[in-house]
């Protein structure tokens, strides 16, 4: 196995509050990145994820712990390490004055690279984030979709090593995650590290090689989709839903069926290796839902069953 | 797709060979490509600066040359009408426009500094957040921070300039500067001022979490009042001593006194000239210092 392009020891980050307690965004997070792949940390909101992020990025300096990046400390060596890093940032900072090339153009230019780089690298990822079109729109006539586009091919012009993406398609429309995805697809191709954060489990089952789940700033479970969802979940889910306010009071009585039950607000959730057959054990109890769906097992279940709270609450 | 590499200072990218380059290799890289943003840094912050500036070019143009019109006509065919005697300033008698050219000059420096040390500043941590676009490149905090100074002070020195080139035209009709040799120097003077006032500025309007108008009170309760009250139309002597303090902890008074120096030769005793020399340089070595600090802390968050 390579060397970690990116190695965390403990890392902790707390915030001063005045009067209270110190508040600990992310408490004791051990980690570590190899070359070339997509790794993922997924929690609910507040989990630690972007502070994590910030830090990894070298903005944000740790309280304790060890870090490196690209084999080097980020509170010494902040500046280099960002000059091989990309970053898309939840929050899209682009210059709203500026048009679409002219964002990537200065872009390029913090990073010291020359005028005529700069130039033939906006044309080039103007292409790769197809905006070929809206070169000279300015930023703030674009929508959502583009703005996030841009952002990444932002975070690219200075072919980065690492590429961080803090939520990436939080806030898009279905058409537009999937347009996003592709691009992110092209980069992972490409041997590009990605490290992105998610509240979406689907779009962390489809990006990521490996995976933390974070909660309150510690980690959960660690590895690859498909394992974190045997070891946590069973193959199959039953949803049945019988109205919101009978849902509590039947799962009492679908007890047994499946390996375990779960009980939302909306609806029940019932883990089993075959979902169709613990339907039809439902049914056959004289249980009859409003609606049933059977479906894979997901990292939402995995979340669930770990912290007993729901990813997107 | 090409997304081929043009490289940047050290070059190649191997990655999508498959085969990934060793930890030595990347750390070496990475020093490789901090080199010159550590060194030039500001410099890339300032061009953003003065690109940004370009959005309202328009008004930087139409004030810098309609700012000095206005005043100098309006107080030379105005007031300086009505003030015939002329002004005894430091034991000698000047003309009124000899006497308030040189502090006219200075607050278009401060005018410049109350507006591009503030809203900037508020657009790069809140409405806009691009200073933390530039922090997540090489870019550093204190080089964010230096961008804004090194971008006003661009600007200051536009108005400065074109407010000393109306004078020197002035000049030709009615007496403004009568020391033209050492005239010129009102201009760095002016800037100094101009930053003495505008880098606390800065490090104060780093500090604002949300805007409720604290600029609006700049501009009124401390603009309005230094300009009124900083011996700008009249000797500080002439104020009651209750409220001459207002100019000796004023950057616009302590520089409008080194103008005079320069444009008329004041007779300022070289014990104050050093005063104020030493009085704009405190403010703004403490300035920068507290702007820093703010700077740093409020991107690392």
């Amino acid at each position: 196995m390579p060397e970690a392009v990116i190695s965390a020891q403990n890392l902790v980050k707390k915030y001063r509050v005045k009067g209270k307690p110190d508040f600990v965004a992310v408490d004791g997070l051990s980690f570590e990145v190899a070359p070339g792949e997509s790794f993922g940390l997924l929690g609910p909101n507040g989990a630690g994820k972007s502070t994590t992020m910030k830090m990894i990025g070298a903005v944000s300096t740790r309280t304790a712990g060890d870090l490196q990046i690209l084999g080097l400390d980020p509170d010494r060596y902040g500046p280099e390490i960002r000059s091989r890093l990309g970053v898309v940032p939840q929050q899209d900072n682009l210059d709203g004055e500026l048009n679409a090339r002219e964002n990537l153009y200065i872009y390029g230019r913090y990073f010291g690279l020359p005028g005529k780089v700069c130039h033939e690298k906006a044309d080039e990822l103007l292409a790769f984030a197809q905006l070929e079109d809206k070169a000279k729109n300015k930023v703030d006539q674009l929508s959502g979709g583009m703005k996030r586009r841009l952002t990444i091919a932002r975070g690219l012009i200075n072919d980065p090593r690492i590429l961080l993406l803090d939520e990436p398609t939080t806030g898009l429309d279905p058409q537009a995650r999937h347009v996003l995805w592709d691009r992110l697809f092209r980069l992972k191709e490409r041997g590009t590290t990605l490290v992105l954060t998610t509240h979406y489990m689907d779009e962390a089952e489809q990006l990521c090689d490996r995976l933390i789940v974070v909660d309150k700033g510690r980690i959960m479970a660690e590895g690859t989709p498909a394992s974190l969802i045997r070891e946590h979940s069973s193959r199959e889910v039953l949803e049945v839903r019988f109205g919101s306010d009978r849902n509590e009071q039947v799962a009492a009585e679908l007890q047994g069926i499946g390996d375990r039950v779960e009980v939302l607000p909306d609806r029940v959730l019932i883990y089993a290796h075959d979902g169709e057959a613990a339907l039809e054990r439902v049914t056959a109890s004289g249980l009859h839902p409003l609606t049933s769906l059977v479906r894979r097992s997901s990292l939402e279940d995995v979340f669930l069953r770990l912290t007993g709270r729901s990813l997107i609450e | 797709m090409s997304l081929s590499s043009v490289g940047g200072p050290a070059g190649s990218q191997e990655q999508r060979d498959g085969a990934h380059p060793t930890l030595d290799e990347l750390r070496a890289e990475a020093l490789e490509w901090g080199r010159k943003p550590r060194r030039y840094g500001s410099w890339y912050v300032t061009e953003h600066m003065v690109r940004a500036m370009r959005a309202y070019g328009w008004t930087i143009i139409v004030g810098a040359l309609g700012q000095p019109i206005m005043y100098l006509l309006g107080l030379a065919v105005g007031l300086a009408a009505l003030i015939q005697v002329p002004v005894i300033s430091h034991g000698s008698e000047v003309g009124y426009l000899v006497f308030v050219a040189p502090a006219l000059l200075v607050t278009a420096a401060i005018a410049v500094a109350s507006e591009e040390m503030t809203y900037p500043v508020m657009a790069g941590f809140k409405w806009r957040r691009y200073f933390y676009g530039f922090n997540a490149s090489s870019l550093s905090s204190p080089q964010i921070a230096h961008g804004v100074i090194a971008g006003a002070t661009a600007r200051m020195f536009v108005a400065v300039g074109a407010y000393y080139l109306f004078l020197w035209i002035f000049d030709f009709f009615v007496e403004t500067v009568p020391h033209p040799e050492t005239g010129w120097l009102s201009i760095p003077v002016g800037v100094a001022a101009g930053l003495a006032f505008g880098i606390p500025l800065m490090a104060y309007a780093g500090s604002i979490q949300d805007d409720k108008g604290q600029f609006a009170l700049v501009q009124r309760f401390i603009f309005m009042p230094m300009f009124l009250f900083s011996g700008t139309f009249y000797p500080l002597e002439t104020l009651p001593v209750a409220l001459q303090w207002i100019g000796w902890v004023s950057p616009l008074w302590h520089g409008a006194e080194l103008g005079r120096v320069a444009t008329y030769g004041a007779g300022i005793a070289p014990g104050m000239i050093v005063l104020h020399v030493v009085y704009l340089i405190v403010l703004m070595v403490a300035g920068y210092l507290w702007g820093r600090r703010i700077f740093i802390e409020r991107l690392a968050k």
